[in-house]
């Protein structure tokens, strides 16, 4: 129950301003680091769909989901399964590639990946790299070796596996869902 | 129909009902001040500080259970605001704040009072909105108004930027009951995981509870403040008879529980009764009604309840689990909780164990001291004076503890109390906001001098508007509540906090025009309050009391519930 370990959210929100620092926010007011974040607009223009990774234990993820269902903007939240969870990110690499060894050891690594090389100059090579944590990890220690010049990450977005979706049914969404108007 | 955007917000607040309004005008809010001139249905109080009128639209909402509403330029007015907000977020109490803004072509360029007052009030808002398009006024205010209030109420706060205020717009009125039907709002209620709606409980839950409660032999009951603000007293009254069980009250639930009732066992917590504590303690089933077991509640969380199945019933499903592990919840608005367990419930007998609860004290009793009044004397003698139905206000410390232990409250938003936030200064502001609603009411604020002198500017409001509040003044010329912890945990030693300074407050009071008295003894005492509450004037009475008076029990934060420091 208090182990710590990655737990992956999945929150549909408003496409407005201001709803990104609505969300981080609740991170940042506990105290807990995010470890990833993705934010991209989904096929409904209206609604954003933000990724979320944070380190913490099981009763603090559902707390967080539970006080994110209560901000206004948030459409609804789900905390992925990691078992049943497809996770990948985009990695660019840029590295520095100035000898012909240099640049056939680039472009070998790069296809033990899969990645694919998207800029040639004299001097570097950038490659791009779609993957989870542990491909993007192997591949920054093989190419630091040549001599990384600039890395970036998209953070980590992740659908779940088969026909669940993130407006699947459970109690704890039940216990959002109210029925009396008071209005 | 054509209209500016400071007609449109008329309008909107006379779409909700709105007849008062707290606030202090500026340069970016004129046009709203000019229109209010037309609007003679909305009563304009001017406070003397933004402060004062958000602590005034607070102490409206928890002593009517209406939607308080004040206004505040752009700027230092917005920030002087923040305060005000986050001690009605603490306690969940609903108030819509307007702020203006600068013209939308000066955002964003540090222009003279200009601040990003969404962003700033964004951890202390249930929502806010920085209204850019005059078409977009109408439709945010109706839907501010439905947070406001609506699930676990809450501050909510609108920043209108100056020219929206001045742009045109069509408006069409439409009737509150409309509200959820069209625009955003409409759309917001469709959608599901949204708080506006009161949930209708899971009546398995229900059942559950119900049957945790037959098998159980020695039940206790803590109201909490969602009782009050769900108005849930009666509910909670006939709940209580019918399980036989004792009730100990949350600072923010006074009033959800019949002080008088003999099942009352007092506050819970760390200046909880020993009746309460030792409850607590020793209970086999726990049922917490709209109480979120604060650090102030619970202490130890770990040890809380620790012979007991702890259940939560709670408006917020974000409040289950997350201070105190519990064995069942059921999530709901307390009024129909209760109702639906009162309906399932047969009578319950517990002699024994309540023989047991009741053999410890309930209340705390002082010693008479010879030359100062006791906490207890100046509070048996505001008792004796003001019907019972009189509304407290109180600000936060000492003086508060001792009203809350020894006054019986009997009904929701009788007393009006900062919990959540400990706001010092909360209280003349609220006073006001409490008289203002319940005109017809007497009103008694109880502070200190340490709280009175923070905010007491108010007290010109006071007088202007010929509040009958009566003001009784805790002197004892300190901090008492944190003197009383530098005694308990710094060796006595007593930093910065004895108030060995002005003000005179009762040649302060003349000077703002209200009749003040200085008192030494309880005949004194009866005889200023007497004279006050027959002329239904404002009066502020200082009484004298002893500066090493403490408040009794009292448990150390994050010790165990029955550990008592002093008793």
């Amino acid at each position: 129950m208090n182990e710590i370990k990655r737990h992956t959210l999945a929150v549909l929100v408003d496409n407005e301003a201001g709803v990104l620092s609505r969300v981080a926010r609740l991170f940042s007011g506990k105290g807990y680091n995010i470890e990833s974040l993705a934010v991209g607009t989904t096929h409904d223009p209206a609604v954003s769909r933000i990724t979320i990774e944070v380190l913490t234990d099981e009763k603090q993820a559902g707390l967080i989901c539970s006080q994110l269902r209560k901000l206004i903007c948030v459409h609804s939240v789900k905390r992925l399964d990691a078992e049943r969870t497809i996770r990948r990110e985009l990695v660019l690499i840029k590295v520095s590639a100035s000898t012909h060894e240099a640049r056939n050891e680039i472009v070998q690594i790069a296809s033990l990946f899969h990645a694919s090389i998207i800029d040639v100059s004299t001097g570097s090579l950038t490659i791009a790299l779609i993957g989870d944590e542990s491909q993007a990890e192997t591949i920054q220690t093989l190419l630091g070796e040549i001599g990384i010049m600039e890395l970036v990450r998209t953070g980590m977005v992740a659908l779940e596996r088969g026909q669940y979706t993130i407006d699947e049914q459970t109690k704890e969404k039940d216990e959002f869902d109210y029925g009396k108007n008071v209005l | 129909m054509l209209m500016t955007g400071a007609q449109i917000l008329m309008e909107c607040l006379l779409e909700q009902e709105v007849d008062t309004v707290f606030g202090f005008p500026g340069g970016t809010i004129m046009h709203v001040y000019d229109e209010l001139l037309n609007y003679p249905a909305i009563h304009h109080i001017l406070t003397a500080h933004e402060q004062g009128a958000c602590h005034a639209a607070d102490g409206y909402a928890r002593s009517t259970g209406r939607v308080g509403v004040c206004f505040a330029t752009s700027g230092p007015g917005a920030t002087n605001l923040v305060t005000g907000i986050a001690t009605a977020y603490m306690d969940s109490s609903p108030v819509v704040c307007i702020s203006c803004n600068v013209s939308l072509s000066l955002l964003g360029k540090d222009s003279f009072q200009e601040v990003d007052i969404t962003g700033v009030t964004m951890p202390i808002t249930k929502c806010n909105y920085l209204v850019r398009d005059v078409g977009d006024l109408a439709d945010t205010v109706r839907e501010a108004f439905a947070i406001a209030r609506s699930g676990r109420p809450g501050p909510v706060l609108i920043d209108i930027p100056r020219n929206v205020t001045q742009d045109m717009a069509d408006y069409t009125p439409l009737a509150r009951d409309g509200h959820g039907k069209v625009g955003r709002l409409g759309q917001l209620m469709k959608r599901s995981s949204q708080n506006f709606r009161a949930a209708e409980p899971d009546y398995r839950d229900i059942d559950i509870l119900v049957d945790m409660i037959r098998a159980a032999q020695r039940p206790m009951v803590i109201c909490g403040g969602g009782v009050v603000r769900s108005r849930a007293d009666r509910e909670l009254e006939t709940f209580a008879n019918r399980i036989d069980a004792p009730v100990g009250i949350t600072v923010m639930g006074a009033g959800g529980f019949r002080g008088l009732n003999p099942l009352a066992t007092g506050l819970v917590g760390m200046h909880g009764s020993q009746a309460s504590n030792m409850a607590v303690d020793a209970c086999d089933l726990l049922i917490a009604v709209g109480c979120r077991f604060s650090d102030r509640v619970a202490l130890r969380p770990r040890s809380f309840a620790r012979n007991a199945k702890v259940v939560q019933i709670d408006i917020d499903r974000s409040e289950i689990n997350k201070n105190v592990e519990t064995d069942h919840h059921i999530v709901g608005d307390a009024k129909r909780v209760l109702a639906l367990l009162n309906e399932r419930l047969e009578q319950m007998d517990h002699a024994k164990w309540k023989e047991y609860v009741f053999s410890y004290k309930t209340q705390t009793e002082y010693d008479e001291a010879a030359d100062h009044m006791t906490p207890g004397q100046v509070l048996d003698a505001i008792a004796r004076i003001v019907p019972n139905y009189t509304i407290f206000a109180t600000d936060v410390g000492q003086h508060q503890m001792w009203a809350i232990q020894h006054l019986h409250f009997e009904y929701c938003g009788q007393l009006v109390t900062s919990g959540g936030y400990g706001t010092m200064g909360f209280g003349l502001g609220a006073a006001i906001g409490a008289q203002v609603g319940n005109p017809e009411m007497p009103v008694v604020l109880i502070t200190g001098d340490g709280s009175f002198r923070m905010n007491l500017n108010e007290l010109s409001t006071v007088q202007y508007y010929g509040l009958p509040i009566i003001v009784v003044l805790f002197n004892n010329g300190t901090l008492g509540m944190v003197r009383q912890w530098q005694t308990l945990s710094c060796n006595g030693r007593h930093s910065q906090t004895t108030l060995d300074r002005g003000p005179d407050f009762v040649k302060l009071a003349d000077a703002y025009g209200i009749k003040g008295f200085r008192v030494t003894d309880v005949t004194e005492l009866e005889a200023a309050l007497t004279e006050a509450f027959v002329a239904r004037v404002p009066a502020v009475i200082d009484c004298a009391i002893d500066i090493d008076e403490m408040v009794r029990p009292m448990v150390g934060g994050g010790s165990h519930i029955t550990r008592f420091m002093v008793d």
